[in-house]
């Protein structure tokens, strides 16, 4: 796939430019405002020059406090051209919301719910944004950084003390 | 210690609520909660059915009682010590989860080129081995929760067979923290190449039982032909993977399309359904993939074999660790890696800061959990019986839909 193709694609038919990302990245990704990753999204999928019919994976990620942003990270698969690439999007922490490209690829769907269930990244326009790994009424998002499981949940102990185990008992 | 549940009416409600509630049911239909204990779901799924009659109008799985946290381990601790964790995921198949994972570490440290021919060789060797295990147990518990009961009870003492191959390997049955980042655990033992190809030359003819059995059985055909149709491109925008897409009639397989480790030396075919009993992509075209895939992974076997008492033969000098880094801290990147497991695509995404041996962020792309999100699309309208046909026909590892 050539990277400076696919921009001047996307400038053309888009009328904005992708920025790759400088770091070391496999497959080659892209980093997107965003407000642009839906368009985008819906280009790539259906645009026959690349045709990328496969969301393989769909990632949200905390950077932490200090950083202060998260992000989410898609990466796709053309299968008729074997083109792989990614993209990244990068949201503020207080309110990480992006759109859901659930409409495009419904592979998005239970990948949105996941990361909105691990790490509170709402999805605008998710058709059934609910928990799915954990019961819905767990408290907090595990996968952030700064994360503190709640004392107690339905009456079980959840928060260990590691200091308290001494006398022969397990968990 | 406290560890008490204190029971409250109200949990059940709170915790997992079903989606549809008394107001929203319509007249006449009936909601079912099929599971989470319940033998045709495969483990711990549990599926809110709505049904009018015998026909159902909708399924809403409900996941993660068998959530373990893994990515939070998988940051928690280094990349060597996350592989026992990575084995948990799809059990049934541990040693490809593992392949995938200690291919993806190496390639982000560089080494991969570097790793000895024969440690290859041995990779693919187990990793078709563990494969055959893991479609006997589908095949096998799918023949059983349609009523067939003699190809499980013949699929498990040949998949018994593989399970003590492997424990000779590596000392455990199921989850063998076998295949280390940068080489093995131990090189094989004396006398197990032999084995192997006795063991290929007892399996063929069993497959052929197999097909006579269940897979062309008049009855088998009728409850599984023309039931939950996946059409191809529905398969593809839902990310479907592995048997289940080429079930659907696309020849596509990682191993070919990635060519990674030794698999592009190897000489194999991608099954593909055809449709012959039904329409392409039912349930009968994944069954008939799964058992024409373990045909192909015993050809592999039989190459792999061939070439560990040819060319890479066992030498007194050959170390499988000799690669295995001391300390394993990769540069700054964003790394993605695939492979093709018996269920479909796994994948890893990696974020690391090159600061430390432990992981930012390790996700685990798991076929079944993708594979599983096709379910209410394809059993809307079909009987209560043919959706648990349907169910079987997903090959579901629980343990890696909910990690």
């Amino acid at each position: 796939m050539n990277i400076e193709q696919i921009i001047k694609d996307v400038e053309i038919s888009l009328s904005f430019k992708m920025v790759l990302d400088q770091g070391l990245n496999s497959p080659e990704c892209f980093i997107l405002e965003e407000s642009q990753i839906h368009g985008i999204c819906q280009f790539l999928h259906e645009d026959s020059r690349y045709y990328f019919d496969q969301l393989s994976s769909l990632t949200g990620l905390d950077n932490g406090e200090a950083a202060n942003t998260m992000e989410v990270i898609y990466h796709l698969y053309s299968i008729p051209k074997d083109y792989r690439m990614a993209l990244k999007v990068i949201l503020p922490r207080e309110t990480p919301e992006i759109d859901s490209v659930a409409d495009i690829w419904r592979t998005a769907d239970w990948h949105e719910r996941e990361a909105f269930d691990l790490l509170g990244i709402q999805f605008k326009g998710h058709p059934d944004l609910r928990r799915i790994l954990l019961p819905t009424d767990w408290e907090g998002y595990p996968l952030r950084k700064d994360y503190q499981e709640q004392e107690k949940y339905h009456g079980m102990t959840v928060k260990y003390d590691r200091d308290e185990l001494k006398n022969g008992d397990t968990i | 210690m406290e560890i008490q549940y204190k029971y409250h009416p109200d949990h059940f409600k709170n915790s997992e609520p079903t989606v549809y509630t008394e107001e929203t049911l319509k007249s006449g239909e009936l909601l079912i909660n099929i599971g989470p204990q319940h033998p045709s779901t495969h483990g711990v799924l549990r599926l809110e059915v709505i049904s009018d009659g015998e026909i159902v109008k909708d399924v809403v799985p409900h996941l993660g009682y068998l959530h373990r946290c893994f990515e939070k381990h998988a940051e928690s601790v280094p990349f060597n010590q996350v592989l026992p964790y990575v084995d948990r995921m799809d059990y049934m198949a541990a040693i490809n989860s593992e392949h995938a994972y200690a291919m993806g570490v190496e390639q982000m440290l560089g080494i991969s080129e570097q790793i000895p021919k024969r440690v290859e060789y041995i990779r693919v060797l187990v990793a078709e081995l563990n494969r055959i295990a893991s479609h006997f147990v589908a095949i096998g518990t799918y023949g059983l929760d349609i009523g067939a009961f003699t190809p499980f009870l013949w699929l498990m003492r040949d998949r018994e067979h593989i399970l003590r191959l492997l424990e000779w390997v590596s000392g455990a049955r199921m989850l063998y923290n076998y295949i280390w980042i940068g080489g093995l655990f131990y090189d094989l033992p004396v006398g197990f190449e032999e084995r192997c190809l006795q063991f290929i030359k007892y399996l063929k003819p069993k497959l052929d039982d197999l097909d006579k059995l269940l897979i062309e059985n008049k009855i088998f055909i009728d409850r599984t032909a023309n039931v939950g149709v996946l059409p191809l491109d529905l398969a593809i925008n839902y990310g479907i993977t592995g048997p289940m897409l080429r079930g659907s009639g696309l020849k596509f397989d990682l191993r070919k399309v990635d060519g990674y480790s030794v698999y592009p030396e190897l000489d194999f075919e991608v099954p593909m359904g055809k449709g012959e009993m039904g329409k392409t992509g039912d349930c009968w075209d994944r069954t008939w993939v799964r058992a024409q895939e373990c045909r192909e992974s015993l050809k592999l076997m039989e190459q792999c074999v061939e070439q560990l008492i040819s060319t890479h033969k066992r030498t007194r000098e050959f170390d499988p660790r000799a690669l295995v880094p001391k300390k394993i801290r990769p540069k700054a990147q964003d790394f993605y890696i695939r492979a093709e497991n018996p269920k479909g695509e796994l994948g890893y995404f990696f974020r690391t800061d090159g600061r430390a041996d432990v992981a930012v962020r390790c996700k685990a792309r798991a076929p079944s959990f993708v594979n599983l999100s096709v379910l209410p699309e394809i059993s809307r309208g079909v009987m209560i019986a043919d959706l648990i046909a349907i169910v079987g026909s997903l090959d579901l590892v629980l343990g890696e839909v909910d990690r």
